[in-house]
This record gives C-alpha cells, structure tokens and sequence, in this order.
C-alpha cells in the first residue's frame, strides 16, 4: 500500500517537473524543475526496490545502488548548471537565455 | 540468435579502453600545463592501438567480445561487450581524437599555463573514454552514466573560452541534455522495475512486448532524441557547435552527437529488435527526413562558415535515422536489411571524418581570414591550399560523390530504400544530396575567388591534419569488404 502511494507522489512529482522545465523561461526555475523531476524518478527507484524484495530482506540493494549513483551525477549536472549560470550572470549582469 | 554472457578471449582490452583514459585523466589533472598535454597525446595514441587490437579481435573471433566485470554474471554483474558497430566506432573515435590533438597542439599550449589549456587536454582524455564507456556498455545503467560522462565533457568544451555568448550556448545545452538524461533515467527505472534486469542481452529474452517495455524505450528514446538534436530538438545544437574552438567543435559534431545515436540503435536493434518494424520507426525516419531538409535549407541560408558547417550536422544526422526504418527485416538480407545497417553506419564514420575535418579547416581559415563570413574568404584557397583541398574532400563525402565513404553510405541507403518499397526516403536522400552540393560549393566558390590583396600563406603542418581526416573519410568508399562484414559481426535480428 505504502509502495502504491510512493509510487504515485513519484509520478506527481515526474509531471511537477517536466511541466516546470517547458514551461519556465528562467534557466535557475529549470534547474529547479529538472532537480523535482530527478526526486520523482529517484522516488521511483524506491519503490521498485520495495516491490522487488526478496521474502526475508526489507529491500532490493540493486536500485538503492542506481539511486545513489543517480543522486550524485544529478547533484554534480545541478552545479554545472548553477556554475554556468552565475558565470553567465557575472559577464553579462543578467541571467536569461532569450537574447531580447 | 543466443548469446551466452560469459567473457571471451579478448575481453580484457575492453577494461584497458575505459582504465586508460581513466587513469589519464587523473595523472593530467594533477600534472597539469604542459604536461597535462603529453599525458593526452599518450593516452590518445595508446587507445588508438587498443581500438585497433579490439577491431581485431572482434573480426578474428567473428563474434561480439565479452567482458563480465568482476566476474559477476549479470544481472548483479555488469557486462562490457563490443560487437562489430561499437569496434568500428572506437576505431573512428580514436582516429578523430588523434587528429584533434595534434590540431590543438598550436592552440592549447601557451608558453605560460591558461586554465583553458589545462580543461581542454583533460577533457579530451575524458571524453575518448566517455565514448568507449558508451560503445562498450552492455548494461543500461552503466550507459547513463556515461551519456552523462559525455554531457559533462561535452558543455565544459562548448564555453573554453567562456565568452557570454557561448555561455548561453553552453547552458542551453546543459538543459537540454538533463531533460535527455532524466527521461532515459526514468526508462531505465521502469526496466528495472518490470523485468528486474538491466542489461541488454538478459532483457531481450525477457521482454515480449509488455506496455512497461515500449514505454520505457519511448521515454529513452525520446531523451536521446533531445541529446541527438534530431530535427524538431535540434535548436541548442548550431549555437554550441558553431561557437566552440575550432577543435572543439570538431569532437563535438564528429563524435559526441554519433554517441547517443549509438544508444538508439543499440534500444532499437539490440534491445527490441521487433520495435523497428512497427510505425515507429517510420515516425524516426520521417523526423530524419526533417531533418535532412529543413538543416540542408538553414545551411544554405548561413552566413558564417561554422554555422553553416553546424547546420550540415544537423542535415547528415538525419541520414543517420533514416537507417532505422530501412534496417529491418532478418539479418542477412543482403540488399535490404544488412545495406541499410552497413549504410547507415558507413554514413556516422565518414560522417565523423568528414565533419572534424571541415570544422579543422574552418578553425584554419578564420585564424587566417580574422573572421569566418563566408563572403569574405576570397584568397583563403591560395593562402590555405591544403585546408582548402581537405574541406571539398570532406564535402564531397557529405555530398556522396563516388568514390567517398559518404557516397557508399548513401548509396547503400538508397538501394535498401528502392528495394524495400520505401520510395519516398530515397528522394529525401536525393534532395538532400542536391542542397549539400549548394551548400558546399558556396563556401569553396567564395574560398578559391581571388582576393583583391593577397593573404599571408600559412604554415602546412596543421593543414596536413585536415588533408589525413577527409582522406580517412574518403578511403572508407575505397575499401568497402572488410568494413562492411565487420559491421554486421554481433549484429542481433528479430
């Protein structure tokens, strides 16, 4: 039951984000938006690891293994971006990619 | 056709072409200036020797080399596998980046050290592993992780000089390959989750076509679609490419772009092989087709030489999908199934010769020219004979004028499109063909024009580079046996 709910809030917060990302012109509110899409994908790894489990273990370590790696490479594509933008913002004073 | 999972002869130079460059990497990080650059040069000719041993031992043993990391079986264990497509890619790979770094060997090593020098040198390191990690992987995990390799090599180089315009054009980039990744990740998730395995020869004996499946391969695919820059999602690609340094840009449309490519035909083929025979295909043939008019038409309309060579990319990508519709049907279809795989693959290799070469040359001509406006390039063809000559060897493969690898590409497409019934991609071809002869013939009519006061001549040595890589892509249409078999050794059929 509590696997069905996560599931659920994983495939809200995947909606959350996609719409965040095509919808928002600011390139910081589309990093926002991937980082709420990437929890709703990694909270979807939770769950296949609950339902996955063998009958003695609590979980199956596979997907809690993807997730980390998954954790660290979407932390590592937030600070690129993030470090792009403030050096985008320090040359130029503004931070926007339209070019009005 | 099984294939059992278990190592193979040969199976550990498959580690040595991830470890090398690995290692590279950190040893050139902590060298740094000038260093950093001779530790690039040797894992840059090291690896070209592994790919070639690979090819090698690939054609030997006339199957795909396998090698279980660890020892573990999958699926807990993850799997590095080479088949003949992956050999013949690395060996491209390795070639391009050689090329590149003897290039940029003027560019990037200024007497005192710049942090640019330093970054470039440690990403080309980084990024011949990256693109072994992608043609090696056999697990679909381990494919994300270096699609994001690549994506973490591929925007640093597009902002080197760190210039507000290509800055933008870096950021642009990055979002649109996080969207990619994120949706590749979310088909990962759901392969993990339906058939509790991610690698790619357990879950094709598994999947028999459930929903799950074919929404995960829409999802990933759909990501790739975005990092491909398939034409409608192509928007990020002319800035980032055209923008970057000249060497950059070179590895960029030559390499990067062909790496995700790969991973769509490893989902389409490998993973699902009934998926290409269904209408899907058709819809990524018909967006290649798009692709193949809408960038020939933009390129003609450029007018700076690098913007027109970024929007040729675009165009001969879609060349590249319209292999997907057409490489259908069982393995040994000679005129059909098999001569649209060997040409589609034929058009990514020479495709990626000819493109590094023409962006090399285009690096030399603005270096010259002070600027890179097409129309004022007059005297560029006496000043830069040899780049001259090695971009129209280039742009004759784009074109598919015989004797080139382009020619072969093309011309096993079109066989394969008429003998199949599918008429109609054969005259996008055509077409296609015709407006790269505009867009080609433009840039070296303006080039060999005299110009009114004469330009300095330069110096040979980095023009022979631009010479070697379209006579690579040029002697692909000369030696056509082998290549071709080699590509259809490990190949899976529905």
């Amino acid at each position: 039951m509590s696997a069905d709910l996560y599931g659920l809030c994983g495939a809200a917060l995947v909606g959350i984000g996609l719409y965040g990302l095509i919808v928002q012109p600011h390139p910081l509110r589309k990093i926002l938006a991937f980082n709420i899409l990437g929890g709703g994908v990694f909270l979807l790894f939770g769950v296949f690891a609950r339902r996955g489990a063998a009958l003695s273990l609590p979980g199956d370590p596979v997907p809690q293994a993807l997730l980390i790696t998954g954790l660290v490479v979407s932390f590592a594509a937030t600070a690129l971006a993030v470090a792009l933008l403030l050096r985008l913002a320090a040359e130029t004073g503004r931070a926007r990619l339209d070019d009005e | 056709m099984t294939e059992l999972l278990s190592n193979t002869p040969g199976g550990t130079l498959l580690v040595f072409a991830l470890v090398v460059p690995a290692a590279g990497l950190m040893l050139a990080f902590l060298a740094g200036g000038r260093a950093a650059m001779r530790v690039a040069f040797a894992v840059v000719a090291v690896q070209l020797g592994l790919s070639i041993a690979i090819a090698r031992a690939v054609w030997d043993s006339g199957a795909a080399l396998i090698y279980l990391a660890g020892g573990w079986r999958p699926p807990l264990g993850i799997a590095l596998r080479a088949d003949g497509i992956s050999a013949a890619m690395m060996v491209m790979t390795a070639i391009v980046l050689a090329a590149v770094a003897l290039y940029a060997r003027t560019n990037f090593s200024a007497a005192t050290e710049r942090r640019a020098d330093l970054t470039f040198w440690c990403l080309l390191i980084a990024l011949s592993g990256a693109m072994n990690a992608v043609f090696l992987g056999n697990d679909l995990f381990n494919l994300y992780v270096a699609l994001e390799l690549l994506t973490f090599v591929a925007v640093p180089l597009v902002c080197l000089d760190g210039k507000p315009a290509t800055l933008q054009a870096a950021l642009r980039y990055l979002l649109f390959a996080l969207i990619g990744s994120v949706l590749y990740l979310l088909g990962v998730a759901l392969f993990y989750g339906a058939y509790a395995a991610l690698d790619i020869t357990l879950l094709r004996g598994r999947i028999h076509g459930e929903p799950a499946a074919y929404l995960a391969v829409a999802l990933m695919t759909a990501g790739l679609l975005a990092k491909t820059a398939l034409f409608p999602l192509h928007l990020w690609l002319p800035p980032a490419h055209a923008d970057a340094p000249p060497a950059a840009s070179a590895v960029l449309s030559a390499l990067v772009v062909k790496a995700k490519f790969f991973l769509i035909l490893r989902l389409w083929f490998a993973l699902m092989p009934t998926l290409a025979e269904g209408p899907g295909a058709d819809l990524l043939g018909a967006l290649g087709a798009g692709a193949i008019l809408f960038g020939s038409a933009l390129a003609l309309r450029q007018a700076r030489l690098k913007l027109l060579i970024a929007y040729s990319t675009l165009a001969q990508l879609g060349y590249l999908f319209l292999m997907i519709p057409l490489a259908t049907g069982p393995v040994n279809w000679l005129f059909w199934s098999a001569g649209a795989w060997t040409g589609g693959m034929f058009q990514a290799i020479a495709h990626g010769f000819a493109k590094a070469a023409m962006f090399l040359a285009a690096g030399l001509m603005a270096e010259v020219a002070g600027h890179d406006r097409i129309a004022g390039l007059a005297g560029i063809g006496r000043a830069l004979p040899v780049a001259t000559l090695g971009f129209a060897l280039g742009g004759l493969s784009l074109l598919g004028v015989p004797p080139s690898g382009g020619f072969l590409a093309k011309w096993l497409l079109l066989t394969a499109s008429i003998a199949e019934g599918q008429w109609w991609w054969a005259v996008v071809m055509l077409i296609g063909g015709a407006m790269a002869g505009g867009y080609i013939f433009r840039v070296l009519a303006n080039t060999l024009a005299d110009s009114p006061a004469p330009l300095p001549v330069a110096p040979r040595g980095r023009q022979y580079v631009v010479l070697a890589l379209a006579l690579c892509s040029l002697a692909l249409g000369l030696l056509p046996a082998g290549p071709s078999a080699l590509l259809q050794i490990g190949r899976v059929g529905p």
